[in-house]
């Protein structure tokens, strides 16, 4: 989002609206030896939808694990909100985060999506869902059941709401777990590689549901090897190689004239 | 701390009809007589929960038995739960000390273990009170002996728990973590009913075995159901009927507990698949 787009706009509301939910600054990332993130700068505005492409290993799922603090970041800067995550160095020299609280408040507003789904196995989809409104936020379980009964409608699922999720497919249980991250009514939802795990044919489902999402103006962050998807539905495309930002910009751009040799042939190959 | 018989166990004997002095002067009779009683209706009455018979003293021991084995299968699991955290997630010093404990208690005999915790930690408990100027106290059995099996327990529940935490698969965990769960919110809310099919198998072991190692605790004079029979037994010299009876509640207490530890595995395992759709 350009300075000029938004000066076009005089009205506070409008402006309030584009605030930066996610900001990443010069973030570094070390797994022992292993540097995985050099010096990654990201920022997400509210209604931008960010896809982070890359190969294997080129840190892209690290950098959205990073954002909930999934993964600790050596070093860097993270603002969600506008909040920014407070981090210390433990005995071990290890960066982590200092304020518990504070990353349980932050990571209640983000709604995270895994590969593998990740629903809790003992509990039903509708059991799921609520999990987290009732038992974190605090929402009154009649609520919560009925505003969880809306968003497995939504994504196809309402009636097996009283199924547990090791009885379905993984697109339906992809699905759920979209359903889930909706509920806790997130500043942003964090995609990583939601298709990955599944079967080709349960792909489009999960894509139609998260491209429902993009387009009705919510705010995403989505790691993703679906190039097609990803430049249909991204405002924003981060390319990421060996643990630096190669190239970004509108995918039009990215996808239709790259000029990073690297990424040129990323999508050669991947296309 | 003090072994205590049943209150009035002495008059009860008295009251005991006396094995009659000519069959008690032929030591081949008496040997007879003891396994195989003059008729069922001998049975019946020396059974009989009633004073006349000694079934009575038998369920109370039972009852006291059932109270050490729930008592310390709780403190176990406590101990348990808090053990396989620590040895999981814990620092260097805390899974230490864990693992010496775990350790430990798995490498001496319970019966060592039993005499040395009973006796020993109830004095030290007094000499440290004496020392800080309080007064001895007299220990129950009972809240000793749930004290000793719960920690012999203990070390035990938490290696079943923690094998148990182990097999959840981590994402559910970590999705937990994800959504701003606390630490105290994910352990009771998703790790302890995840884990609970991985871990029921080997904690109904665990409660069997705290069923029957009471039974250790008639050595230091806790009247439970082995101590019970003894004396019933050592009385009425019926010792093949009394210990058969023993031997029948703890199948009962078994069989029992397998039926409602059955029912806790199947609601536990409810999100799992039959594992015969995958034979």
């Amino acid at each position: 989002m350009s300075a000029v787009a938004a000066a076009k706009v005089p009205s506070g509301e409008v402006q309030d609206s584009a605030a930066e939910a996610i900001h990443v600054e010069n973030l570094h990332k070390k797994f022992g030896q292993l540097h995985v993130l050099k010096g990654v700068s990201l920022s997400a505005r509210d209604g931008e939808v960010i896809a982070i492409i890359g190969g294997s290993g080129s840190g892209k799922s690290t950098l959205l694990r990073c954002i909930n603090c999934l993964e600790n970041p050596t070093s860097g800067i993270i603002r969600v909100n506008g909040e920014e995550i407070k981090l210390k160095a433990d005995s071990h020299g290890h960066t982590i985060p200092a304020d518990r609280r504070q990353i349980e408040r932050i990571r209640s507003k983000l709604g995270m999506v895994f590969q593998n789904f990740n629903l809790w196995s003992h509990m039903t989809l509708i059991e799921n869902v609520i999990e987290v409104p009732v038992h974190v936020l605090g929402v009154k379980r009649d609520q919560a059941i009925a505003q969880a009964e809306k968003l497995l409608a939504r994504v196809g699922l309402a009636e097996k709401r009283d199924v547990y999720p090791a009885y379905l497919s993984g697109g339906q249980q992809q699905r759920a777990a979209i359903a889930r991250a909706l509920a806790i009514n997130p500043r942003v939802m964090l995609f990583d590689e939601p298709t990955s795990a599944l079967d080709p044919e349960l792909v489009g489902e999960v894509l139609k549901v998260i491209g429902d999402l993009a387009r009705e103006g919510r705010t995403m962050v989505l790691v993703t090897h679906e190039m097609k998807f990803a430049r249909e539905v991204a405002t924003h495309v981060v390319y990421l190689y060996n643990g630096l930002v190669e190239e970004e910009g509108p995918p039009e751009q990215i996808f239709g004239a790259p000029k990073s040799e690297r990424l040129k042939q990323f999508i050669r190959n991947i296309g | 701390m003090t072994p205590h018989p049943p209150a009035g166990l002495s008059t009860h004997a008295c009251r005991r009809p006396q094995v009659p002095a000519d069959r008690a002067s032929n030591p081949g009779a008496t040997l007879i007589e003891s396994f195989l009683p003059a008729s069922a209706a001998g049975i019946v009455e020396l059974l009989s929960p009633a004073p006349v018979g000694w079934g009575g003293t038998l369920l109370v021991g039972l009852l006291h038995s059932l109270e050490i084995a729930v008592g310390a299968t709780i403190v176990g699991l406590l101990i348990g739960t808090w053990g396989a955290y620590g040895k999981l997630y814990g620092g260097p010093v805390v899974r230490d000390l864990f693992a010496v404990y775990t350790t430990v208690v798995r490498a001496v005999p319970e019966l060592v273990l039993i005499l040395l915790l009973y006796y020993a930690g109830t004095d030290l408990i007094n000499q440290v009170l004496a020392a800080m100027g309080y007064q001895r106290v007299d220990i129950s059995g009972l809240v000793a002996g749930i004290a000793v099996l719960g920690f012999v327990q203990g070390a035990y529940s938490t290696e079943v728990i923690r094998g148990a935490i182990l097999a959840i698969p981590q994402g559910q965990i970590e999705a937990a973590r994800a959504f701003g769960m606390s630490p105290g919110l994910l352990l009771r809310r998703i790790t302890l009913p995840a884990m609970l099919p991985f871990a029921i198998p080997g904690l109904a072991n665990l409660w069997l075995i705290a069923t029957k190692d009471t039974a250790l605790l008639a050595v230091v004079g806790f009247f439970e159901l082995t101590l019970a029979t003894r004396q019933a037994a050592g009385v009425t010299k019926a010792y093949l009927i009394f210990f058969l009876a023993a031997g029948v509640l703890y199948l009962c207490v078994t069989l029992v507990s397998n039926f409602l530890l059955g029912r806790a595995e199947k609601w536990a395992r409810r999100g799992m698949p039959s594992i015969k759709d995958a034979r």
